[in-house]
């Protein structure tokens, strides 16, 4: 049976982790490569790594990162952030990455993705999306939350799909940051709208938020950060817990 | 023990990913693209992702496809590489390489299609999974698959038993991605190159 994916997300600037980590014994907790081994030996299924960096010369530290993490861990991990061409995704996944996701881009230009499946396969082009519930409805979000974009998260999941996203990245900004759990509902919408896997991210503040994502909607894996970096909850822990309810993880 | 691994190079390559993978062994490899470069070759890694039909198009080009027919060292392909290995795919309905029995099949779509992420292996058979624990989880990304037949020496289930590796005379086949799966997939990496 397939299992349920646990991806904790590194923020990267400049070739710098940006949130804290309280590893005990990882001696530069700012080192994405350090930092990526780390979560790989503890059991992360997969790893994300986003680029919030916005200059050039970032662009290419970031590449640099892609290169070393890519040497260092043997688990899948998805690149992000700033991504709006083809070649952009060619030296990124000739650096050693396995996926790449599109978001703001994508919204710009829907054909994007289509053109992305096309060159790369669409196993490898995850399309992210950022939502957020505004008079009952799940508005999506562009420019990392910034600006509301007047689609509907629904629709433009369904969308991304049919112009060929392997996978979706669902972030719920309502959830985000509130250690609250996953909006579990627009994750159990979209689950059921779209036949391509599914990464419910935003919220999780405990283990029994993970049980409440996979046993209450059809996500395949849930993305967090904060959770993980300050060292609140293991991967492991996060994994046994769900084992012990019966959830299938590795 | 100093071996020349080739991979082969092509459009539906991770060739990064492998060439990682083995670099973690403490094992080089080189990139081959013609017949002429298989000549000193202890091994051969075929690796792919994509889509079957161009990168079978871009291997009769070049002449590979009868190159790795013709290869007598241990052949090891991944993903892509191992359903090329196979005879008639449904994708891009076409002939493979033929060198393992059986056909390449489209999960019918009761499940979410790619078959994406983490999954048991089991009924390991000897010698690329010595000292690989059954139901060891690997990291699958595929579409297609190899039903089970005489080939098969892993199994595997997404909407019932498919063929996870394959091997006949000195061809190996594996459907997921030793290279992206954890320790379990360096242990096999490490039987082949032992082979």
């Amino acid at each position: 049976m397939l299992t349920k994916r646990i991806i904790p997300c590194l923020d990267i600037k400049n070739g710098r982790t940006v949130k804290g980590v309280t590893f005990g014994n990882l001696q530069d907790a700012g080192d994405p490569v350090a930092l990526a081994g780390q979560y790989s030996s503890r059991g992360a299924d997969e790893l994300c790594l986003l680029d919030i960096t916005a200059t050039l010369e970032g662009r290419n530290t970031f590449l640099r990162v892609v290169e070393e993490v890519a040497a260092a861990v043997s688990i899948p991990f998805t690149v992000g952030g700033g991504i709006s061409s083809e070649q952009q995704v060619e030296r990124l996944l000739s650096a050693g990455a396995d996926k790449v996701s599109v978001n703001s881009s994508a919204l710009v230009e829907p054909g994007l993705i289509t053109r992305l499946a096309d060159s790369f396969g669409r196993q490898c082009v995850v399309v992210a999306i950022d939502a957020r519930l505004e008079g009952g409805q799940w508005q999506v979000l562009s420019h990392a939350g910034t600006r509301p974009t007047g689609r509907l998260a629904t629709s433009w999941a369904r969308e991304a799909w049919e112009r060929g996203a392997g996978e979706i990245l669902l972030t719920s900004f309502t959830a985000d940051g509130t250690r609250k759990g996953f909006s579990l509902d627009i994750t159990g919408e979209i689950a059921r709208l779209v036949p391509i896997p599914l990464i419910a991210s935003g919220g999780a503040g405990e283990p029994r938020h993970f049980l409440d994502v996979f046993t209450r909607t059809g996500a395949d894996a849930a993305l967090a950060a904060g959770i993980f970096h300050y060292g609140v909850h293991s991967i492991e822990e996060v994994k046994s817990f769900l084992k012990d309810h019966g959830v299938p993880v590795r | 023990m100093t071996q020349q691994i080739g991979i082969v190079a092509y459009k539906a390559g991770n060739i990064a990913s492998v060439v990682n993978a083995l670099a973690r062994l403490g094992q080089n490899a080189r990139l081959v693209s013609g017949p002429a470069e298989l000549t000193h070759l202890d091994k051969l890694i075929f690796p792919g992702v994509g889509h079957a039909r161009p990168a079978m198009e871009q291997l009769q080009s070049t002449g590979m496809d009868e190159a790795i027919r013709a290869f007598h060292r241990p052949v090891l392909g991944i993903c892509l590489g191992m359903q090329l290995m196979a005879g008639y795919s449904e994708e891009g309905a076409m002939q493979g390489l033929g060198l393992f029995p059986g056909s390449i099949k489209l999960f019918n779509g009761r499940s979410k299609v790619p078959h994406m992420g983490w999954n048991r292996i089991y009924n390991l058979k000897t010698p690329l999974f010595d000292g690989v624990e059954e139901g060891s989880h690997v990291y699958f990304v595929h579409s297609y698959y190899m039903p089970e037949n005489g080939s098969t020496i892993a199994h595997c289930d997404y909407e019932g038993p498919f063929a996870a590796a394959a091997a006949h005379k000195n061809f190996y086949g594996l459907q997921f991605h030793p290279e992206k799966s954890g320790a379990a997939g360096m242990r096999i990496l490490q039987r082949f190159l032992e082979l």
